[in-house]
């Protein structure tokens, strides 16, 4: 057994057992953050502090919530809304978190894009982004389905329809995915597991996995300018503090996300208090209905762009769009062949595709949530063949590219 | 050498195990999310066809899903193509729709024009005829007529009687 000596604080006394005075070394103070990055690079934390903020409401709502399809909406919309005090603040917290978390993870990714963080040596930084993003995904949709309104039915309906595959006629899949042959009991308790327990494991193993990836590469920046981080730490340690390129994570860095973060906070309490509506379809304060669609189903908003992809073709190449959609921008650090890790200004015509497709997703996701009639489907089905058509031709463009 | 030869055998024993032990587990977490059997022998609805209106739409539930039953009038008979009129479920003189009223695109409940004698999807725009056919995309498929048997004149959905697998012969079922 190692040697333990009498502790003179409590601290010390940790320190011994648990070794927290390197722990705090090597994930705090000596973990270097480039000094040129500016606020965008704060949305991680953003992030962080959301899901948190996420976890913690949803602890309060499921001490009310009943998983029961004769129960769930009343749950919510009565029990929580009316009786617990409070339970409206909760209710409307976790809503608006829910909505919120997916804008901040858009410009997470968009700025990873924009500045090449997703290049060589980052590419699992990537990657494991953008599995975080499909389980956030499938977080979110599950639950949507919980207070069991006319949307959460018909979401859930559509949704899982989509895995009968098109013309494979996958029925039984369907069938045994909801465990009904239309959504019910089964297909809520089941949702209620993966909402309240499974993702949520399966979401925080990510984000660890995600800080993780961060470590040996380290986060990029501003002018995607490469650092010998070992040299800059020297540096900074022997006190030439001005002179290094770079600055601890904690409490330096921290400090200014924790700015950011708390600027986040007056916007999101903004929409909690004055908007929350903004997060909430009017068609799901009715009850679910088997036998009465609502005249236009759409997502929420963050899911519009992709469902946009899927609904102006016909059924098979549809889906085969929408899953294009899906996988595409896991291959992002592989599509992009240049060398530059740059930001997309400097990069000539890979800043022009970059804006495009930004302001593509934005069309598709307004298209997305307008009638699929006259011209919104023409506009709806331009849109989608330019998003296929942006990342067949990434490789091309950026083959091209003069090292910067 | 023996030793290690041992161990290899020792793991592969255990692989063997683990493998086998797996296979066990994901079965039984197939027929955990199979539908309970109470949910499956509800799936029986059985509805009187002799109240029904000509050109009006009666919606029944069988298995949580609207199912359209539609008394055609004389006339729609009379427009019909062969196709249309194979979809047909004749009871005595008269033709009747029966279908789940679901659109085959995503699953929406398409709306009845009584007017038109056609069925409008509401969610993407897809249009039926009074048979159940697709007449404008996105839906790639006619409104599926479920396992149906008549007795008298009524119809219960959920069991297969001589005139579905008749209809299923001809191939009007897929
Ligand atoms: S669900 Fe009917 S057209 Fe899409």
């Amino acid at each position: 057994m190692a040697h333990f000596e009498k502790a003179h604080s409590l601290e010390e006394w940790l320190d011994q057992r648990l070794a927290i005075k390197t722990l705090r070394r090597v994930l705090a103070e000596e973990y270097w953050i480039p000094k040129n990055i500016n606020f965008l690079w704060a949305m991680g934390m953003v992030l962080a502090f959301t899901f948190g903020i996420l976890v913690v409401s949803g602890i309060f709502l499921l001490m009310y919530y009943q998983p029961n399809v004769d129960l769930a909406f009343d749950s919510v919309n009565y029990t929580i809304m009316q009786e617990v005090e409070f339970g409206w603040l909760w209710r409307h917290m976790h809503a608006v978190a829910a909505s919120v978390v997916f804008l901040i993870i858009y410009i997470h990714m968009f700025t990873g894009i924009y500045y090449g963080s997703y290049k060589k040596g980052r590419e699992l930084i990537w990657i494991s982004g953008m599995l975080l993003f499909v389980s956030f995904s499938a977080e979110a949709f599950s639950g949507y389905m919980l207070p069991w309104g006319q949307m959460s039915y018909w979401a859930g309906m559509v949704i899982t329809n989509l895995f009968s595959l098109g013309s494979l006629e996958l029925n039984g899949l369907v069938e045994w995915i909801r465990g009904d042959y239309v959504p019910g009991q089964a297909f809520l308790t089941r949702f209620f597991m993966l909402h309240v327990f499974l993702l949520p494991l399966v979401i925080m193993a990510l984000i660890g996995l995600h800080f993780g990836t961060l470590r040996i590469p380290h986060v990029n920046n501003q002018d995607g300018e490469e650092i010998d981080f070992d040299e800059e730490a020297k540096k900074y340690l022997a006190g030439k503090t001005k002179e290094a390129k770079v600055i601890r994570f904690a409490n330096d860095f921290l400090s200014k996300d924790m700015f950011v973060v708390s600027i986040f906070l007056i916007f999101y309490f903004y929409l909690v208090f004055w908007h929350f509506d903004f997060a909430m379809d009017p068609i799901n304060f009715d009850p679910a209905d088997g036998l009465k669609t609502p005249p236009h189903i759409y997502p929420e908003w963050y899911f519009l762009w992709s469902y946009e992809i899927l609904r102006p073709f016909p059924k098979d190449p549809g889906l085969v769009a929408f899953g294009f959609a899906q996988v595409i921008f896991f291959l992002l650090p592989f599509l992009d062949k240049s060398p530059n890790v740059a930001p997309a200004s400097r990069r000539g015509i890979f800043a022009v595709w970059f804006w495009v497709l930004l302001l593509d997703m934005i069309v598709l996701t307004v298209m997305g949530k307008l009638p699929p009639q006259g011209i919104y489907s023409t506009i709806g089905l331009v849109a989608a063949v330019v998003f296929i058509a942006l990342w067949i031709l990434l490789p091309f463009i950026t083959k091209k590219e003069k090292a910067v | 050498m023996a030793d290690s030869s041992r161990r290899d055998f020792m793991g592969k024993v255990f692989g063997g195990w683990a493998a086998l032990g797996g296979l066990g587990a994901l079965y039984a977490a197939k027929k955990t999310w199979d539908p309970l059997p109470s949910v499956k022998a509800a799936g029986f609805t059985k509805v009187d066809l002799s109240a029904a209106e000509p050109n009006v739409l009666n919606v029944e539930k069988w298995r949580g899903k609207p199912i359209f039953i539609l008394k055609k009038t004389p006339e729609m008979v009379a427009k019909q193509s062969e196709e249309e009129t194979a979809r047909d479920v004749v009871v005595g003189k008269d033709h009747f729709l029966v279908c789940i009223g679901l659109c085959t695109h995503l699953g929406c409940i398409p709306a009845y024009r009584p007017d038109r004698h056609d069925f409008k999807c509401a969610c993407h725009g897809g249009e039926f005829d009074v048979s159940g056919i697709n007449t404008l995309p996105p839906p790639p498929s006619p409104m599926v007529i479920p396992p149906f048997k008549i007795e008298g004149t009524t119809i219960v959905l959920g069991e297969e009687g001589p005139e579905y697998k008749k209809m299923k012969e001809a191939g009007v079922i897929a």
